[in-house]
């Protein structure tokens, strides 16, 4: 493993390698900030430059756009609330929030070491420990999956505030049956599209969340007469952009990222689970370990609730690489174009991949931590400017917003129904905001829903409809068992605290 | 039981999801799949029955937390406005093409907003899309069906 490991390491901090990265993550960030426009995107754009290149540098240039990409969502999740992919919807609940007082620079700041943190963290544990993981994820079958994905949606009652729980629940069962439009992944039948063949498709990611997220808040700021850029206009742009993160504040972080790492990790071992769950889990955990005096600032600019969910994502990110490099499965979107351009380059990942290829299984993963360390040199400096956006007056600065959504939902399908459709959404989200609905668990629900799905049918087929494939494996109850375990805790929360 | 707005909300969505609980039931299935553990309509009637359950007990329990929001002093009129400007920049971008909707969205924006320096409103509109649209074209190579500016010659 030494001699793999030297191999590859030569192999990523050649010149040419180190070139490669930071372009990939100066242009990865700037197409991440784009609504609509995610690592999958980036990725896909960048395919046909890497196939002038070797395989190790083409696949460290994506390695390079991917965490680029990652960050650059992240940037518009904090700054305008309108987070461009599902890994970084969870940042917004807090990063939008510390923004909003004046910190946009703090909190991207802290972004972006959480980010560093956890890709470190986590290129580290992947150093170690890829191939026996590989076993490990292999070891996961459908039930697993579907308790998995129950436990995710439990992680919403992290997110509802005390007395919100029905109301969470049904932002959950909302987001499932709003996942549920369009066809049946197996026998292709339509639902829920009343002969509309727009809805065929079903309804994207992009547009829900734009819908709820970056368009309904605007429209909220615009129906309450708020201002977004009131705490931005009572300091300084030096004060704004400063990227200065006190004792405290890092004392919160150092706690926060070795266990975010660790479940943002271990999720995107996992083939299919991924950035969204692991922020999202991560988010849960981190606001059930803290200080009751902590758990209070959640969701209103929680040092904690930021770096949770950045550490996890960016942790999950280079987890997502075990599977796809050592059992040639994806463990998301991105990496399946990633696995498409391996196949490309005339490489088979398997579990043989580290020993007929070290130079490139043990370059990509050397070069993840190289990125890392770029991407933060190049994105430190930036900060004190990205952050100025904050700094746009209110009149100027919503019609953007809504133009970024927009544009975003536009040029992913060329199809003006998707607009309206999408207005429709934000219109009833920015009513049910007025009254305390909470939008997050209406998001994960909507992206887990078909995963929840197409595992529940698995284990109920394989089952031969009976439920018994809950309480059949092991890890099945174990997780059960946490889920239970979760409820059971806020539920008592609920009835011992004032 | 206390009426307000957050119950009407969960009687709302108790009739949505009897709705979509009926829906559920006619999905159309093949012959073969009608028995079978699972199929199409599977996981939906589960869902329908879920919205039922949450929604029901938000009608019947206590709400202790009742949300009070003051409706006069909400920006109504303005909300409005943009919406309907969203919609008609909905309606015409596809005939009238991306460059001069959106720049005309954008200006209306602002000034509806109450925006009145003309100038800026300009640059952050016109120019602004024209830059946004090359980046896009231009560069990312993502194609913006425009009849306006393939009108007048700009694009091919």
């Amino acid at each position: 493993m030494t001699e793999g490991i030297l191999i590859g390491l030569t192999t990523a901090l050649s010149f040419q390698n180190i070139f490669m990265v930071m372009i990939g993550c100066f242009f990865g960030t700037i197409i991440g900030m784009l609504p609509g426009l995610g690592p999958m995107t980036a990725i896909a754009l960048m395919i046909p430059i890497t196939y002038g290149f070797d395989p190790a540098t083409g696949l460290i240039l994506m390695a390079g756009v991917y965490y680029g990409a990652v960050f650059g969502g992240s940037t518009s999740s904090i700054l305008l609330n309108a987070p461009g992919v599902p890994g970084t919807v969870a940042t917004s609940f807090d990063g939008y929030p510390m923004a909003q007082q004046g910190k946009a620079g703090k909190a991207l700041a802290i972004a972006a070491w959480s980010s560093f943190a956890g890709g470190t963290l986590s290129a580290i544990y992947l150093l170690f420990m890829a191939p026996s993981l590989s076993k490990v994820s292999l070891s996961f079958r459908s039930p697993d999956y579907f308790a998995l994905m129950i436990l995710g949606l439990t992680a919403i009652a992290a997110f509802s505030s005390k007395g919100q729980f029905l109301k969470a629940m049904m932002m959950v069962v909302l987001g499932l049956m709003l996942a549920s439009v369009g066809q049946d992944s197996l026998s292709d039948i339509t639902r829920f599209t009343f002969d509309n063949m727009n809805l065929t498709d079903g309804i994207s990611f992009v547009l829900v969340v734009m819908s709820t997220f970056a368009m309904s808040e605007a429209l909220t700021i615009i129906l309450k007469r708020n201002d977004p850029t009131a705490a931005a206009k009572q300091v300084s742009l030096t004060e704004l952009g400063s990227i200065r993160i006190n004792k405290e504040e890092r004392g919160k972080m150092y706690r926060t990222i070795p266990r975010s790492s660790v479940i943002g990790f271990l999720i995107g071992v996992l083939p299919g689970a991924g950035a969204t769950i692991a922020s999202f889990l991560a988010y849960g955990m981190e606001r059930n370990l803290v200080k009751d005096e902590e758990k209070e600032k959640f969701g209103k600019g929680s040092v904690n609730g930021l770096s949770a969910p950045e550490t996890a994502n960016n942790a999950a990110c280079s987890g997502s690489f075990v599977p796809m490099l050592t059992l040639g499965i994806p463990g998301s979107g991105t990496t399946a174009v990633m696995l498409g351009a391996l196949l490309g380059f005339g490489i088979q990942p398997g579990p043989r991949l580290y020993m007929t290829n070290p130079e490139i299984f043990w370059s990509v993963i050397m070069s993840m931590y190289i990125g890392m360390v770029i991407l933060l040199i190049l994105n430190l400096p930036l900060i004190p400017y990205i952050a100025r956006i904050l700094a746009v007056p209110k009149n100027y600065l919503i019609p953007l917003i809504l133009f970024f959504s927009i544009t975003g939902i536009y040029v992913m399908s060329f199809n003006n129904f998707d607009i309206y459709l999408m207005i429709g959404i934000a219109v009833v989200a920015t009513f049910l905001r007025l009254y305390d609905f909470p939008m997050p668990p209406l998001i994960l629900a909507f992206v887990l829903g078909g995963l929840m799905e197409e595992n529940l049918r698995r284990s109920l087929l394989l089952s031969n409809g009976s439920w018994e494939f809950l309480w059949d494996r092991t890890l099945t109850v174990c997780i059960l068992v946490t889920t239970i375990l979760i409820v059971l805790w806020h539920i008592y929360k609920t009835f011992t605290k004032k | 039981m206390n009426i307000n707005t957050t119950k009407i909300i969960s009687l709302l969505f108790f009739i949505f999801s009897a709705f979509y609980l009926y829906t559920a039931y006619q999905i159309q299935v093949f012959a073969f799949d009608e028995n079978a553990p699972f199929n199409a309509r599977t996981f939906p009637i589960y869902l329908g029955y879920a919205g039922l359950f949450f929604s029901g007990l938000k009608l019947i329990l206590p709400d202790p937390n009742t949300i009070k929001v003051e409706h006069r002093t909400l920006e109504y009129k303005k909300t409005a406005l943009l919406i309907v400007i969203a919609i008609i920049y909905g309606a015409t971008i596809l005939k009238v093409g991306y460059f001069l909707t959106t720049s005309l969205f954008l200006f209306a924006s602002y000034y509806f907003l109450g925006e009145r320096r003309w100038i800026l409103m300009f640059l952050l509109s016109f120019p602004f899309v024209a830059g946004f649209m090359y980046l896009l074209h231009g560069v990312l190579e993502i194609y913006l069906r425009d009849p306006f500016l393939k009108s007048i010659g700009v694009m091919g």
